[in-house]
């Protein structure tokens, strides 16, 4: 069942081979009903393996057999990674099934489903391995099928960039993460995770010199783990992948760029949790890392007016969440925010790609307006995930969000701290975004054309139900597993996550003041009750606010300027100088002056040289006869006398000769 | 005065260099050439002769007699050659045969 598991979506890929032969229509069924079986063993393996605490750890086929390196293909299925596994597979089961409708015109449907079903592999590749290179297989994966996803419509050039732009992102995380990979198999002489983390606690004092300067190795590995977590999972430095990803159809946003593949630096983060735990500057930097992207994403989601920008910039500030809870050893409600999280931000995709797809392909939400009456399905069902999202008392959004806030509180630290207030105000962002999102495309007047408001109707079945799955998910998810995920004492974890007993932080977060447990919730609910006095009542305002204003708005909306100063300070540079040192004077210059165009330039000029010399005339032949005939004797007679005469001499000759000759 | 071996051989080596300056500074004429070639090969008899005086020895003179002989057909051979070259160019000028250059 296990491997079946992980294989089925590998056989779902292969349709892409039959589909002149079957036809787009029955591949996409095929692919959908694959994954439904996919997700069925996965509730089946969930239950036998989460619930009933049963890891399971098998060893199948080698793959590295050296001598120290001894690498199986290798499965491990723990509490983690069957969390993982229901959050995979139900998320890409849905957005197979919507994808059916929603790209159902669209005439490469086969080859777009057998790329979800790939990557959906890779994934479960990523989750399931056992050894850190096999997961490394996964991560790669994740991050080629990003790549052919966002460039479904090749032909669009903004796709092709920023298909590229992504894989090279995240090619930045993934050169530190294998060398952390490398790291760790130089201090534990393997990569397996069992070996690895066992070994850990007896290594905790080594060290390496760089530079001469002295770090210690763990948290060397783990800052580098760390570098790949920040290029998968977009934190501030290396997110600027995620928004422009959005060029992507939107099954493809909903399923990679919110739900799963962002969220696998986070998984590694906290399968790494062994190896993080031993090293507390690690955590300190994960903690303000996170806590900086948290805050950073919800300030630029707030102005933004593209609908799918905004929830990527909602994605990023989440991520931001659960990589700092990870940072106060919070790894299992960062886990439980991962899992919510993919519920909720799956919903709120799919949603504004059926409003997307009703609104005849208008992204920005400026030209919406008034569509609560006219789609009443979608807007309930985007209420539901911004209300999750904004972490409305009771609702998913809630339990992990209030309770990482809570966790990072109790942590008596600065970094606790500053992690804590960044993240009460981007909750006061998240929520404000969220509803002024809502109130642009439901509730304000209408502002798009006539055109788009007559065509204007919702989905049909394979849309609408999946929306209404993950809304029933987005709505008890949290509330069902909180005690099984975070309950103070529970057994779930199984081994799965380490928490070193002085990081410890569940009880604590019971009894912090009940002023700070209220703070997010509070602010949550001002945030979202602000977005709708502005935008109903004060706008008119807010147009003729003066130039600071301006200026607010104008760096917010160009996402702090990110992509400008990697363009114009990064980018141009760098390409410059591999046009300017590397082409032109390395390739181009050095190289083949020393090279054949040097060697070839000198011949020609020696040869045409010599050939002058040959001039034709008969008494330049009798004057060289006898140059020839003295020099000779005089050499012979200077050998006669003196020898260093002689070679002064020599030399004296053979430099006219050669100034004469082959200059 | 008396007259040495070396007052002799001085005057060929004079004859020849002579020739040779012939050859060299020579920029018109194609006779002159062979004229001074024929000159060097005066003076090389010349020594011959003055060398097999001076040693005893007849073996000198024979190379002497045979350097005649050579002499005159190479010059020869020169004029033939000169003839057909003014037949075709139509002039003996030697700053026009340079048509082998390089």
């Amino acid at each position: 069942m296990l491997l079946t598991l992980v294989l089925l979506p590998l056989l779902s890929t292969f349709t892409v081979f039959f589909i002149r032969f079957i036809g787009n229509k029955y591949a996409a069924f095929i692919c959908t009903i694959l994954l439904g079986l996919t997700f069925f063993f996965s509730l089946k393996s969930f239950y036998y393996i989460a619930l009933m605490q049963n890891p399971c750890y098998m060893q199948t086929l080698p793959w590295f057999l050296n001598e120290n390196l001894t690498i199986f293909w290798g499965f491990l299925f723990d509490s983690v990674t069957c969390v993982m596994l229901i959050v995979i597979t139900s998320i890409s089961f849905l957005v197979h099934l919507y994808s059916i409708e929603y790209m159902g015109g669209d005439p490469h449907l086969g080859r777009f489903m057998s790329y979800l079903s790939f990557f959906t592999f890779f994934m479960l590749i990523l989750v399931t391995g056992d050894n850190l290179v096999q997961m490394f297989v996964g991560w790669e994966g994740v991050g080629l099928c990003s790549y052919l996803l966002i460039n479904f419509f090749y032909n669009r050039i903004q796709a092709n960039k920023a298909a590229l732009k992504a894989m090279i992102m995240n090619r930045i995380g993934d050169f530190g993460l294998s060398l952390g990979i490398m790291l760790i198999f130089f201090l534990c002489k393997s990569v397996d995770y069992h070996v690895v983390f066992s070994s850990i606690p007896f290594l905790i004092e080594n060290s390496l010199y760089f530079f001469n300067i002295k770090v210690n190795l763990i948290t060397c590995i783990c800052l580098l783990l760390f570098i790949g977590a920040v290029g998968k999972s977009a934190q501030m430095g290396l997110h600027t992948w995620l928004p422009d990803a959005m060029e992507g159809p939107t099954p493809v946003s909903a399923l990679i760029h919110a739900a799963t593949m962002v969220t696998a630096g986070v998984f590694l983060i906290i399968r790494c949790s062994f190896l993080f735990e031993f090293s507390d500057t690690a955590l300190d930097i994960l903690t303000i890392v996170g806590a900086l992207t948290a805050f950073f994403a919800a300030t630029t989601g707030l102005l933004q007016n593209d609908a799918k920008r905004v929830i990527a910039y909602s994605t990023c500030s989440q991520l931001g969440y659960m990589v700092f809870v990870c940072g106060v050893s919070g790894y299992s409600a960062s886990l439980f925010h991962l899992a919510n999280h993919a519920f909720f931000k799956a919903l709120l995709f799919l949603t504004a790609g059926s409003l997307i797809h009703g609104m005849q392909d208008e992204q920005d939400f400026r030209k919406m307006g008034g569509l609560s009456k006219l789609l009443p399905y979608s807007y309930s069902m985007f209420l539901i995930g911004s209300l999750s999202l904004a972490g409305f008392p009771f609702l998913t959004g809630f339990y992990s969000k209030d309770m990482i806030l809570e966790l990072t509180f109790s942590s008596y630290l600065f970094k606790g701290t500053f992690a804590y207030t960044l993240g009460v105000i981007s909750a006061f962002f998240t929520a404000f975004y969220s509803f002024r999102l809502i109130y642009w495309a439901f509730l304000a007047k209408p502002n798009g054309y006539r055109y788009s408001y007559e065509h204007a109707s919702e989905s049909k079945f394979f849309i609408v139900a999946p929306l209404a799955i993950l809304s029933l998910a987005s709505i008890f998810v949290g509330y069902i597993f909180r005690d099984m995920f975070l309950g103070v004492g529970t057994s779930f974890w199984n081994n799965a996550i380490f928490v070193l007993p002085e990081n410890n932080l569940i009880l604590e977060s019971e009894f912090i003041p009940t002023f700070n447990k209220l703070t997010p919730v509070f602010f949550s609910l001002l945030g979202s009750f602000t977005a709708f006095i502005i935008y109903n009542f004060l706008l008119k305002k807010i147009f003729t606010l003066n130039f600071v204003f301006i200026k607010i708005y104008t760096f917010l909306n160009k996402r702090w300027y990110f992509d400008k100063i990697y363009n114009e300070f990064i980018a141009i540079y760098l390409v410059k100088m591999g046009y300017s040192i590397t082409f032109k004077l390395i390739d181009r210059g050095l190289l083949e002056m020393f090279g054949p165009v040097g060697i070839i330039n000198k011949f020609l000029k020696l040869s045409r040289n010599l050939s002058n010399i040959q001039s034709g005339l008969i008494y330049h032949y009798l004057f060289v006869m006898l140059m020839g005939l003295i020099i000779f004797l005089s050499l012979i007679m200077g050998q006669i006398q003196n020898y260093i005469f002689i070679s002064a001499n020599i030399l004296l000759i053979f430099v006219v000769l050669v100034f004469n000759f082959l200059v | 005065m008396i007259i040495e071996q070396s007052h002799f051989l001085f005057t060929a080596l004079y004859i020849f260099s002579i020739s040779i300056g012939g050859l060299l500074l020579n920029r018109k004429n194609i006779i002159i050439l062979l004229i001074s070639i024929e000159l060097m090969l005066l003076a090389i008899n010349l020594q011959f002769v003055i060398f097999s005086v001076y040693i005893d020895d007849i073996i000198g003179q024979i190379c002497a007699l045979l350097i005649l002989t050579v002499a005159a057909a190479e010059s020869a051979i020169g004029l033939a050659l000169l003839v057909v070259y003014y037949r075709v160019k139509g002039t003996i000028n030697i700053n026009k045969i340079n048509l082998l250059h390089g």
